[in-house]
């Protein structure tokens, strides 16, 4: 008898990713090497082909956004990994896949930035590209993970999300998460729920790609289903040809945005803790939410009411929760790696409710819980 | 029932509001036409093909038929094309793109994706003009030809794409032209049945747009001035370089084999599995 795998790994972030991936059933991966994200491609490549799975180089982070949009549409769960240089690249044909409601995921292990920055630096900078990166409005579902376990389980929900809603998913961490190693375990692949998307059960003739439905998405056949239906990136009506016409824009448009909304309850994800009585919130996530806990357990000893929340879904962004937290905390302190983007968000949902605090770190390092804990007592 | 109506009735999309987009008179319909009967020569079923385009007047050419058909981003086709074929390698994957979308903005694709041989279709609609954003150059417009961007005329010089796409490595590479209808339905066809990345390039004329700067007269002018300056590959051979100066050269460039990419990957995975094996065993 074959012996059963063990299931407990000293893994890093961007395996975890991988690990995710396949157990979700990603079958087809496109990239170009970029640091911190490379291992996620030089995995794929030995791992996919070992299942029958495709891995590609390309030239580009625009031909490997586009090629896995191409690999989805032919029926493969696909996605590709880059960081800031090659975040930016992927954000044309990105916004392709929301217009056609392809699904897809995409992980982007954030350095600092802008411009070349620091390759082997972390950052949460990218925040705000992964919201508003490609042009026009469209809906934008990103996760962010911050230990290598959520790094494997957010990889497998981030394909379950982008399936269900045809909707490309991001996966946002920084260096950190994406480099560090923890010893993980992992459950075996028959007990993760996958999710794969609604195929067309109708005879073709009856097929309508973009019908609206009660929750806003439509079945997805593939090519060489027997479908034959048309693809654009221009605004379409619901048989998918290109339109000018405002009384099918609108609508179209509203669906895509109204499918995601009516989703809130699954996407949105987010931990509270020790929130119950804290009279001090602290609103992270990625590696710096890690400091952030252990702020909040030290603060926690010498008496302080403080808590966190942690957000594990970016966008759309988690508004009622923020809601919820500043009905007793009024004193918030936001730590990210940047000059201050979910902060942003944070003071847009607060409305001068409660205080908000800031800490923004862009040299490299990362925030340590003494620097939180100091602000907290600054605060208190 | 004539031939022409069969195949109006069997590939294009009844369903699609026409009229269609292209100017009266447009190369880019001839090269519809030849598309069809080209793909209707090879007797696949039109479950199986994927009609891919980019972004300009060409690039509309797919939401007419009825095929699996995707209208990607300007210069990006064969990147999707490049994921379809290697999730389904069943599926015949053609990909349409204009000038500027091929060689401008998809250059890099474009030259990538002849040297890594995946089998693929790509069909090069060159007038050597940006038509759709209104008569822009190119980079296939000839040195000192007028556009809406090189008013004092063009000073850079011209790509030959067919050439390029021999130098990337292309295993078969064609040109033809909207005038000799013919030669370009076998050219397409032959790329189509070419197992690896095979090259069409269309000389196409815009008459609208870079005719009416050049002063080149009608479409029909325009498809005479084909007809007049094609030699074949044959002729080309017994000519002086002197004498191919301002000449299409038309016909078969190359045709030749090598590795396909999804056969190689084929023996990628074997590879994998069997070193998988090993480390279990
Ligand atoms: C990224 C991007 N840049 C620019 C454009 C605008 N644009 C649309 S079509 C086109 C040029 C089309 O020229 P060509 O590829 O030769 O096709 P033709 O219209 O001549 O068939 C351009 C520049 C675009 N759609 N996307
Ligand atoms: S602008 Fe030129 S290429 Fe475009 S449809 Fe008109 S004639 Fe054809
Ligand atoms: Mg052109």
């Amino acid at each position: 008898m074959k012996k059963r795998r063990p299931r407990e790994f000293l893994m890093q972030g961007n395996e975890a990713v991988v690990e995710g991936a396949l157990v979700a059933g990603c079958r087809f991966f496109a990239g170009y090497p970029i640091t911190p994200a490379t291992e996620i491609a030089e995995i794929m490549s030995v791992k996919l082909p070992q299942v029958d799975g495709t891995f590609i180089q390309m030239e580009d982070e625009i031909a490997s956004m586009g090629a896995i949009i191409g690999a989805s549409l032919a029926g493969t769960k696909s996605m590709t990994a880059t960081s800031g240089p090659g975040f930016s690249l992927v954000q044309e044909n990105l916004g392709f896949a929301c217009m056609a409601e392809v699904p897809c995921v995409v992980g982007d292990v954030m350095r600092l930035g802008p411009s070349t920055g620091i390759p082997t630096y972390p950052s949460q900078g990218d925040v705000m590209q992964a919201r508003w990166g490609t042009h026009g409005d469209h809906p934008a579902i990103v996760l962010a993970p911050s230990t290598v376990r959520e790094c494997f389980d957010l990889s497998v929900k981030a394909f379950n999300l982008s399936e269900k809603y045809r909707t490309p998913v991001i996966l946002l961490f920084d260096e950190v998460v994406g480099h560090m190693r923890e010893k993980i375990t992992l459950p075996r692949p028959e007990e993760v729920e996958v999710i794969d998307r609604i195929r067309p059960t109708v005879p073709p003739e009856w097929y309508i790609p973009y019908e609206d439905t009660t929750q806003g998405v439509s079945p997805m056949a593939i090519f060489g289903d027997g479908y034959r239906f048309h693809v654009t990136g221009l605004a379409h009506d619901i048989r998918g040809f290109p339109t000018l016409r405002s009384d099918e824009i609108g609508p179209f448009m509203d669906r895509i945005h109204r499918k995601i909304t009516l989703g809130f309850p699954e996407i949105q994800m987010g931990e509270f803790f020790q929130l119950e009585d804290a009279d001090i919130a602290i609103i992270a996530y990625g590696s710096v939410a890690r400091s952030a806990r252990r702020a909040v357990i030290d603060a926690r000893e010498k008496g302080v009411k403080v808590g966190l929340l942690r957000l594990i879904t970016l966008w759309p962004f988690m508004r009622t929760a923020v809601e919820r937290v500043i009905q007793k905390a009024k004193m918030l302190i936001v730590p990210e790696m940047n000059m201050g983007q979910i902060s942003r968000e944070v003071k847009r949902v607060n409305e001068g409710k409660a205080k908000v605090n800031t800490i923004n770190r862009v040299d490299g390092l990362t925030i340590t819980p003494q620097q939180i804990l100091k602000r907290i007592r600054e605060v208190s | 029932m004539p031939e022409i109506t069969k195949l109006i009735y069997k590939y294009l999309r009844h369903d699609k509001k026409f009229p269609h987009v292209w100017c009266p008179g447009c190369g880019t319909g001839i090269i519809l036409g030849a598309l069809i009967r080209a793909i209707d020569r090879t007797g696949y079923e039109k479950d199986d093909i994927v009609l891919v385009s980019g972004i300009g007047c060409s690039g509309r050419i797919p939401v007419y038929v009825d095929f699996n058909t995707l209208h990607t981003t300007h210069g990006r086709a064969l990147t999707f094309a490049t994921g379809i074929k290697l999730a389904n390698s069943n599926l015949n994957v053609i990909v349409i793109m204009g000038d500027g979308d091929a060689i401008a903005i998809g250059g890099n694709h474009f030259i990538h994706a002849a040297r890594r041989n995946i089998d693929l279709t790509a069909i090069i609609v060159n007038n050597n003009v940006y038509g759709m954003t209104g008569g822009q150059y190119s980079p296939t417009t000839p040195y000192g030809m007028r556009a809406t961007t090189a008013v004092y005329s063009n000073i850079e010089q011209e790509f030959k794409i067919s050439e390029l796409a021999v130098t990337a490595g292309a295993v078969f590479v064609g040109r033809g032209t909207v005038y000799h209808a013919k030669l370009l339905d076998s050219l397409i066809e032959r790329a189509i049945l070419k197992k690896g990345f095979g090259v069409v390039e269309v000389i196409s004329h815009c008459h609208i747009q870079y005719g009416k700067q050049n002063l080149l007269g009608s479409a029909v002018d325009m498809m005479k001035w084909q007809r007049d300056n094609a030699v074949t590959v044959q002729e080309a051979k017994r000519m002086k370089s002197e004498e191919l100066e301002g000449r299409i050269i038309i016909g078969v460039l190359v045709d030749k084999d090598l590795p396909i990419y999804q056969d190689e990957y084929d023996k990628v995975r074997e590879r994998a599995k069997e070193g998988l094996s090993s480390l279990e065993g």
